[in-house]
Formats: structure tokens, sequence, C-alpha cells
């Protein structure tokens, strides 16, 4: 694997760069590249480690997911689409084209290696996060198509069915998944397209979601983002500073009883329509009452500023809470939920309108968890039942992965455990 | 679009609970825009600093008009902000539920002389009171005054409408069953939508009941695992069941849930007797109704196996207008043009419905164009957002008092 940098190319001939500048478009490009914050858009995080990137990583401002089903009952084929995966992930992230020639070196009556719409991109801080659905180790049928039916985790298995889910199959569930986050769209969707070429005849893809606008904080450096209800969102996430609370809420654990997911985690996906036309003819007393929190600062209802605990039993006129037992946060929050907490990571989405005039958008939900039975499953069911929200809100879809702990280095790959 | 929205400063100013839409109060209709709070001509907020011993006021007069008080709780207990009339009892404005630390605005519409503000931080006794002077600028003033009677006449209609539509529910449903349970599926079906036509007239109300509408109304997609599915989906389903995979009741069960249906829908009527009801609810319910149409009816989700949407369609589009007729006089008194555009949007979708009737009914949802569909929602949506107003500029003409107070509706 002799792949180039991406930014190597840029600096390295920079002689051609200067004299496409003389056309202007280059040197809008350039006079971009020199202004922005280099930790914006040239920061690297390195694919290989105990746990795979993408999960405590500060979020990066574009999301491009999609899972895969597998059109291949071969268990070898499965093992080396993970490895060329892991490899691509590896190139990529490193700000590298993927392929022994890159993306313009090649023979020259042979298609590229690399797709090349990132190839004057820096690696813009990309994260991919390889994910296995529960239909790998058996699908719904009971078929056991790889042999992994036994290496099926403890507590692992489709999301239930919820209240009032109203889910589209054919973007539900997926034996393989994958998560591009990165500063640059274009660099996410590149990562998604690649996998998707190298999965051809192994894996096809089943649905692909982008997102943009992080809709949560895994950093307690940054502040909280909103989502497209104008809220801020996830204010009371687990950030990665908190080694306690990701090993306690996120991480697989040894004593958890599956060794291959060790120092892996689970994801549940969903993504959640918001009927935004409706929410904006709300006074912003429901919207407020909704959330539990104040619109401008996101302070809890009860008092204080964002990131005050907030007080349920707090009581205002007539003795009525002031954060309405039916409001989102007293629903979600770990007080409600035995302690539970899950790493929140939802991307606001829109794709288009839904052909009657409507914004068709929302959130695409992210979660996290050391355990979804134990940690997600129950709060998602309080919310489902509950949730002042729900009025304005449609499950869409749902889905859950193991995520594996990471590659271990070159040569490794992501599940390299499950198949020892 | 906004403009039109917002059609005058009243309006405009009714709407604006935040500092957001304030851009709209004072500019005229062809400048307003939903833009920055900081445009131009927006009244400066006056800052009311509450704490445990003081009510602290930026200013102690301001010019006649529309009066902008920023209330900020910077006391260690949940305050309370009131402007109060020159008697110091008449309650002008007030916003409640201020927790420590938070801030809310109130935006209100006085005329020219002496007024009474007040912090009332634990919210017991008089609160912290001072004087404030309002000056004559010149500026026209909503009318005040006989509002309160058209208001109180508003609530009482509406209250004889909900207990006529309860009565007739319960007189439909009984028939309804009776027929399901004596296996006279077509009478059934063709009692099924016009009976359900009067749940929907006053689903807010029938929704209050957080019991009771999931057993009376809940699709099969509303479910958790395990849940036992009963009320009017359940029998729509086993009417008009899918081609496969479904297994019909037998007539035990079908008595089982038709008894249920009865007699669920007996304690809804014998609880919505002693309801009263609050203009408040009168406007959000309006609302809430067009929020049914448009994210329920309008995608046939409502009737999945009956297709009957368009019943429930025209139900709650005069429920809607039922609850806006009660409101009309009083927003005509206060904003004559937003009066005239939801009767012409009334009217419009109104139209468009009645050009899909089909005898005594409707033409079913499975049998709409993607194009009829489309123009249904666009109606629908032109409706909905100046109705979307209503409660404020209702409020706003109730001169605040005690419905301000009461937690929206929901």
């Amino acid at each position: 694997m002799t792949a180039v940098s991406r930014r190597a190319l840029l600096t390295g001939i920079g002689v051609g760069a200067a004299s496409v500048a003389a056309v202007g478009v280059g040197a809008a490009a350039i006079a971009r590249q020199s202004e922005d914050e280099p930790v914006a858009t040239g920061r690297t995080y390195d694919f290989y480690g105990a746990h795979q990137a993408g999960i405590v990583t500060p979020m990066q401002d574009h999301l491009h997911a999609a899972a895969f089903d597998l059109t291949t009952t071969s268990r070898d084929d499965l093992v080396r689409l993970l490895q060329a995966w892991s490899a691509a992930a590896a190139a990529m992230t490193a700000g590298s084209p993927v392929g022994l020639y890159g993306a313009v070196n090649g023979p020259y009556d042979a298609p590229p290696d690399d797709t090349g719409e990132a190839l004057d991109l820096p690696a813009s801080g990309l994260t991919i996060t390889i994910g296995l659905g529960p239909s790998l180790f058996r699908t719904s049928d009971g078929v056991d198509r790889f042999g992994l039916a036994d290496r099926l985790p403890a507590g692992f298995g489709p999301l239930p069915a919820f209240p009032r889910d109203t889910l589209d199959e054919a973007i539900c569930g997926g034996d393989l998944f994958v998560q591009a986050c990165a500063d640059e769209a274009q660099v996410a969707v590149h990562a998604v397209r690649t996998f998707a070429r190298e999965a051809f005849g192994t894996a096809a893809v089943r649905w692909s979601q982008l997102g943009f606008g992080r809709s949560s904080v895994t950093s307690s450096a940054d502040s909280t983002p909103r989502n497209l209800f104008g809220f801020k969102d996830g204010t009371n996430n687990i950030t990665s500073d908190d080694a306690a609370g990701l090993d306690d809420f996120v991480w697989v654990q040894p004593e958890d009883g599956t060794d291959w997911m060790t120092g892996g985690s689970y994801l549940a996906v969903r993504k959640i329509r918001m009927t935004i036309e409706t929410w904006d003819r709300t006074s912003l007393r429901e919207q407020e009452a909704v959330f539990g929190r104040t619109k401008r600062e996101g302070s809890p209802l009860s008092g204080g500023t964002e990131h005050t605990v907030p007080d349920f039993a707090a009581t205002g006129r007539d003795g009525a809470p002031l954060i309405p037992t039916d409001s989102h946060m007293a629903l979600a929050h770990p007080s409600a939920n035995d302690g539970h907490r899950i790493l929140r990571r939802a991307y606001n989405y829109t794709d288009g309108s839904d052909g009657l005039g409507r914004l068709e958008a929302g959130l695409f939900f992210l979660g996290y968890a050391r355990d979804l039975s134990r940690q997600f499953v129950p709060m998602q069911l309080r919310l489902s039942r509950s949730d002042r929200m729900n009025e304005y809100v449609r499950y869409l879809s749902s889905a859950a992965f193991a995520i594996p702990p990471g590659a271990a280095g070159p040569g490794g790959f992501v599940g390299e455990r499950l198949f020892a | 679009m906004r403009q039109r929205l917002l059609p005058s400063p009243v309006l405009a100013l009714a709407a604006a609970a935040g500092a957001v839409l304030l851009a709209g109060c004072t500019s005229t209709a062809s400048t307003a825009t939903s833009g920055s709070a900081d445009a131009a001509g927006t009244p400066a907020a006056i800052t009311v600093d509450s704490t445990d011993d003081a009510c602290t006021v930026s200013t102690a007069e301001a010019p006649s008009g529309v009066l902008h008080f920023a209330v900020t709780n910077s006391g260690s207990d949940v305050t309370e902000f009131y402007v109060l009339g020159a008697d110091g009892l008449q309650v002008v404005g007030e916003v409640e539920n201020i927790g420590p630390g938070i801030s809310r605005d109130l935006v209100v519409q006085a005329a020219p002389g002496t007024y009474t503000l007040a912090c009332k931080p634990g919210m017991t006794g008089d609160g912290i009171r001072s004087t404030f002077t309002v000056n004559d600028s010149g500026a026209d003033l909503t009318p005040t005054g006989p509002t309160g009677e058209l208001i109180a006449t508003a609530v009482a209609n509406y209250k004889a409408y909900v207990d006529d539509q309860v009565g007739q529910l319960l007189a439909g449903t009984k028939e309804f069953a009776a027929a399901y349970i004596a296996g006279d599926d077509a009478k059934a079906k063709a009692l099924y939508a016009p009976v359900r036509m009067h749940w929907e007239r006053i689903e807010p109300v029938a929704e209050s009941f957080g019991d009771l509408d999931p057993i009376l109304d809940a699709r099969e997609a509303d479910l958790e695992e395990g849940q036992d599915w009963t009320g009017w989906h359940r029998i729509e389903k086993d009417l008009w069941p899918p081609a496969s995979g479904y297994t019909a009741l037998t007539p035990a069960e079908r008595k089982t849930v038709a008894d249920k249906l009865v007699a669920d829908t007996q304690t809804l009527a014998d609880r919505t007797a002693d309801l009263t009801f609050r203009v408040d609810q009168l406007g959000n319910g309006a609302k809430e109704l067009l929020d049914e149409v448009a994210t329920g009816k309008i995608t046939g989700e409502e009737e999945t196996w009956s297709h009957t949407d368009l019943w429930d369609f025209q139900a709650n589009l005069e429920g809607a207008k039922v609850m806006y007729a009660g409101l009309a006089p009083v927003v005509q008194r206060v904003d004559p043009e937003l009066a005239t555009t939801l009767d012409t949007r009334f009217a419009a979708v109104q139209a468009l419905l009645d050009k899909l009737r089909d005898g005594d009914g409707f033409v079913y949802y499975d049998a709409l164009s993607a194009d009829q569909i489309k123009e249904l929602a666009a109606a629908v949506d032109a409706l909905s957002e100046p109705l979307s107003t209503l409660t404020a500029t209702a409020l706003q003409a109730a001169g605040g008092g005690s419905a301000v107070a009461s937690p929206a509706s929901s």
C-alpha cells in the first residue's frame, strides 16, 4: 500500500496549484484552506486502536452512515470484506487515497482505484466506524449463514417494536454498518462510496443516510448544538474526558461475558422525522414544556443555566412541577432510568421534501451503549409511551449494531476476534 | 410569507412570546420579516431583575403601546412578574413559574395611565411592587372591555357543543356496536365513519384524557409489544381485514371489544360532563385539530383499513371551525385582518373537501391522486399557519388575566 497522502499531494505539487490559481477557482480554494483553522479540517484520527474511532471522537459536522446486506454466504468473503474495509478506512482516515495506485496514478486503461472526489481535501477528521447487525449472526428466519450464531453477544438483538413506531423496513436493520463522520461532507461520502465499491459481490447497500449539523456533543470543550426544533439537545451527554462514565456506560467490559466485544460498544440507530411545520405553529410555552428546558439557554425549567442539575421536585403555581413530568428531559434523564446513560451522537438530517410541500427533516439518532437492553430499550420505551414530544416526531427506522473493538494495527481488521 | 402571516402589529405582538418575532411588531406589513429582534423599531426591552427581596425595573415610565419586559430571576426561589392596573388588582399581563436564573419575556399592550408592577418571589403575598407610568405616545391601541363577555360566551357555547357531540358519539357508538356484535357488517361499516366524526370533531378534548385516548383510538402501530389492542381501529381492521394473514375475531371476541368500546365511551361522556374550558384551550384546540389533519389524515395514517380519512378530515375541520367561530367576534375586534384571512382559508379547505364528496360521504383516501393530496396539504398548511396565532390573539384581547396563567392544553 503506497498510498500518497492527499496533504502531501497538495504541498508537493504546489507549482501545479499555483498555475491553476491563475484561473481563479483554485485561488479561492487555496485561500479558503489557509483561512480555515487547521484543527477544523486538517485533524486526523487514527483508525487503529483499542476502541474504534467515531464514538467518543469530538463530533465532526457531517455524517454519512450506511447499512449493508450480505449477498454472499461465504464466511471467507465476509472476512475478506472486513479486511478490505479496514485497510481502506485506515488509508482514508489518514488522508490518503485508497488502492495501490490511488485516484490518478494507475494504469491508463483501468478505472482508478480511488474514486477521487476527496483528492484535494485533507483528512478532515474522518472517522470510520464499522458495526455488525444481529442478522449477521442469525437471520430473522433463524438461519446461521456464517457459523456465527453461537458468538452472538448475550443481550444483543434487534430492537423491539416501540409504541408509535411507523417504521419503513427498507431503512431498518442491516447485516453490516458503517458510520463515516468528517468535517467535510464530501470526505464522509467518499468513505461510504468506497465501502460500497469494495462490497460489490459480497454485500449491497441496504440504506444510507446523510446528516449535518451535529446535534450532540461528545467533548466537554464543545458547546451544545441545536437540533431542528431549535433546542439544545443532549446537554447531559457522556463526554470523551469522562473515563469512568465511558467504562460504565459505553465500552464493553471483560466481565460482560463476550470476549470478542471487549473494548467495543453497541449502537442504536433511529431515524426520527420531525413534523417541523406543526412544531413551528406551537407556542414557546408548549415548546419549552416539551423539552423541559428553556429555548434560549437550554436551562432546566427548574432554574439555573444549561448544565445546572434539573430539580424535578421544584414546583410552581398550583404546585405543578416546573419541569413537566412528561417532558423529554424528565423521561430521558438518568434519574428516570435507574441511573443509566448512553452516549448520543445524533445528527440533523434533511432529505428534501415529502411531496406535500413539507420538509422531510429530523434527527438521525445514533446512541452508543455498553448494553442496549439495559440502557437504551427501557428509556426508549418510556419515551415512546409518554414523551410529550411524540406529537411532533415519527420514528421511521430502527436498527441495532454491535461495534467491535478497534483493529489492532496494519493487517488487523475490525471484528478480527469474532472470527478467531 | 411571514409578513402576510403576521398581518398587523397586534398579531405580531401577540405571537411574540419571545423576542424573535418582535421584529414584526412595529414594522409595517411590507417590511416585516422574521429577522433579527434588533431590527429598527423594535421596542427596547424594559429589564426587570427579580431577586429574593427586590424588584428592579430599568425604568419607571414608558410610552404607550407595546411594552416588552425582559424578566430575569436573580433570586433563589421561583418568581412571577405582574403588570397590574392602577387599582393594583386587574391583571394586564403576567409571567409565572420563572425558575431561579431563568429569563422570560412579557409583551403587553398598554394604554396611557398608571400601572403597578410586581415581582412575586416565592409566588406568595402581594409581591414587591412599584408604580409605573405609561405616557401617551399617540399609538393606536386595541380596544378592550367588552371582549371579556364575548370570551365568556365563546367558552360557554363551546362547552355546549362538546356535550352535544359526546352525546351523539355515545348514541352512535351503541348503534355501531350492536350492528357489529350482531354480525351486520354492512351496517357497521356504514356507521363507522359518520359516528367517528363526533369523536374527531372534539378530538383534543377526547385526547386530554390520556388514559381513554389509547384504549379508544389507538392504531396498531401505536401499541407496544404485548399490549392489548382495543377501540375503534381494532374493529376497523376486523371490518376491513387485510387480504391475507389476518384472523377474524370470533363472535365472542367481537362482543368483548364492542362492549368495551361502549363502556369506555360512556366513561368519556361522564368525564366531559364535568369539564370547563378556557379561552386558550379554544385557540389551541383549533390549531391542534388542524395539526391532526396535517399529520394523520393528509397522510392516510388514521384509517389504515377503511380509508375513511376524509370523514375525519371534515370532522376535524368542523371542530376547528366551531372553536374559531366562538372566538371570531374577539378576533374581529382586535385583528380584523386575521379574521378575514381565517375566514377565507377555512372556506378554501372546505371547498377542496366538497369536491371530494361522494353521496353522503367522501371518496376513500386510497382513491385520491398524489396531486389531490398535495393540494389538500397546501390548503391545510395555509390555514394552520395563521390559525396558530389565534390563541395569542385571543389572550391579547382578553387582556392577560387568569387565562394567561393557565398552562396551555395539550
